[in-house]
């Protein structure tokens, strides 16, 4: 063989290699969850009791599943007015100069602070925040890991608002304002309309991570193993749920651990999906 | 002046004042999205700063009673987090020796292939593994490495974990940056005779390594903060260790000991503030790069 056709088949096997990875990831988390599921089939989806006491031992997602996504769609919400704040400003506002260069610097670094700092800041100082303001007794839960997320997601969901923003084309702003309306106005009645599904897109983005974000959660949000009852209520991520209990974890615990990864990896990838489908009609 | 010019007049009003309030709050709002960074950053500094010495960087971290009894003395703790720094070398080093080589070949393949089915699914599979969550990736970690290979936490698993999760930027990034070149580059070459893995080697690669080396940092910067897959993989370690099928520490690793030990508290904001500082720098060395280091033609 020469070296042409090993070169080209190095290409090709890194391809491979990517496609054996992803099939590996989902065969180990399925293979791993199936004594769990032998064991409480689809109403390990349903339970809400989570009982490791030996001898009675039983295990379900649903207050997990229900606290992921409680927690990841407030976070949603608390951070919309933001993150389109940040998209109008530099993609229709202010496109160049150094303010809107600044202030992309700032939702860049965003973006880097390691979740376990985000973790501390909000133990320190919005944990007793929020106590003080009689939210809840002691500031942890929910609302607490939400408001962290919300800062945490900014980035991902006015990034590509911005750029989808920026591309409305000028011709139909332009008509908006000959015919007399204000930038508001152009901004409700134009630019929305027109961005209006790339703006959507980069939230589900933003959405997929805030799913599967796992230490700043981790320590705001109270570990409780219960179903929560309200969003200031104490609760449990499947992520932390996983990082709390996964390393002590044995027999039939580890198995539905696993399974939880299942769920947590299946519903950030039909989230990130949508997410990719959107835009994908957008380009097309 | 006749009622209904006036009444318009008033429209006319009302319109541009909520157009005024409506900048106002965008503005307004864009800005105090930044404001978390400065607080952070402001918090980190105050409160780490006085634990950051020499024997910061050289020393192991202390236990909790040699914490207690500084603490009780009104002393500065003593040691540091070099366990910590050398493990996170060790992980995120051999990590990035795992993904960087297959994140660049599989880049160059999807940018070579812009069409056909197999690259498009390769594609698909590289967005969908980037988003996978980290904590996931741990699991995947502990299944793969920790039982079967090193029979116990090692840094191994730890890089094999971290390596899947950079991958998917060093990957996207190459594709992104090779598309750019012109092909009448790749042409010029190939019209020389220059054999087509050469011209990849010698010509396309070379000419996009600003983009590609972005790529890296951005990857490395990532991962480098990561917390969770770690506490399932390298699991932490008080002591220096270099033996890669063993225990590791790793500088956010210790962030989160340091948050669990009451006595280790005044720890973090030192350890944080280094590696918000490390992941900040490693954040705007690849923006350098991108901007000064353009692709020239």
């Amino acid at each position: 063989m020469n070296s042409e056709k090993i070169f080209k088949y190095l290409l090709v096997s890194s391809g491979v290699l990517m496609v054996l990875i992803a099939l590996g990831i989902v065969a180990t988390l399925f293979v791993g969850s199936i004594p769990s599921f032998k064991e409480f089939g689809f109403g390990f989806l349903f339970s809400t009791e989570w009982d490791p006491t030996e001898g009675r031992e039983s295990y379900g997602a649903l207050p997990f599943i229900i606290g992921t996504l409680l927690t990841s769609i407030l976070a949603l919400i608390i951070t919309f007015p933001f993150a389109f704040s940040i998209s109008l400003f530099l993609g229709e506002y202010f496109k160049d100069g150094a303010l809107p260069s600044f202030l992309r610097s700032v939702v860049d670094l965003l973006a880097g602070i390691p979740s376990v700092v985000y973790g501390l800041w909000g133990f320190y100082a919005l944990k007793p925040l929020v106590a003080e303001l009689g939210l809840n007794a002691q500031g942890f839960g929910i609302f607490t890991s939400s408001v962290i997320l919300a800062i945490m997601i900014i980035p991902y969901a006015s990034s590509l608002g911005a750029e989808v923003i920026s591309m409305v084309p000028g011709s139909l702003k332009e008509a908006a304002y000959s015919l007399g309306a204000t930038r508001y106005e152009v901004v409700r009645n134009v630019i929305v309309p027109n961005a209006g599904s790339g703006i959507f897109a980069g939230y589900i983005l933003a959405l997929g991570r805030a799913i599967g974000e796992t230490m700043a959660v981790t320590m705001l949000i109270g570990n409780s193993n219960n179903m929560p009852t309200g969003i200031f209520d104490l609760g449990n991520t499947m992520a932390s749920l996983i990082a709390n209990q996964f390393g002590e974890a044995e027999g039939l615990k580890y198995t539905a651990l696993i399974e939880i990864g299942l769920i947590l990896f299946v519903i950030t990838g039909i989230v990130n999906y949508i997410g990719k489908l959107i835009m994908k009609k957008l380009s097309a | 002046m006749n009622i209904s010019t006036e009444i318009s007049d008033r429209k006319m009003k009302q319109r541009l004042l909520k157009d005024k309030i409506f900048t106002n709050a965008m503005i307004f709002l864009a800005f105090l999205s930044g404001v978390p960074l400065f607080l952070i950053l402001y918090q980190l500094a105050i409160k780490g700063y006085r634990q950051l010495n020499i024997s910061f960087f050289f020393e192991e971290a202390p236990d909790t009673m040699e914490a207690m009894i500084a603490v009780a003395n009104n002393e500065v703790i003593p040691g540091g987090i070099a366990n910590g720094i050398v493990g996170t070398l060790i992980i995120v080093g051999l990590a990035s020796l795992i993904a960087i080589p297959i994140g660049i070949i599989c880049g160059t393949y999807l940018a070579e292939n812009a069409e056909g089915k197999f690259a498009g699914l390769v594609r698909f599979i590289v967005d969908m593994l980037q988003g996978v969550p980290s904590i996931v990736l741990g699991v995947i970690g502990y299944i793969w490495i920790v039982k079967p290979v090193t029979n116990g936490f090692s840094a191994l698993a730890g890089s094999v974990a971290l390596s899947i999760m950079m991958l998917p930027s060093i990957v996207r990034s190459t594709e992104e940056t090779l598309k750019m070149i012109p092909g009448t580059l790749k042409e010029a070459a190939l019209s020389l005779g220059v054999p087509y893995h050469k011209v990849i080697l010698k010509v396309i690669l070379p000419t996009g390594i600003s983009g590609i080396l972005t790529g890296v940092i951005l990857g490395i910067s990532r991962i480098a903060g990561e917390t969770a897959p770690l506490m399932l993989t390298a699991l932490g370690s008080t002591v220096i260790n270099t033996n890669i099928t063993e225990p590791s520490s790793a500088v956010p690793l210790l962030v989160w000991e340091f948050y669990n030990d009451p006595n280790l508290v005044n720890m973090i904001w030192s350890a944080s503030l280094f590696l918000l500082l490390l992941i900040l720098g490693l954040n705007l060395s690849a923006k350098a790069i991108a901007r000064k280091w353009k692709v020239q033609y």
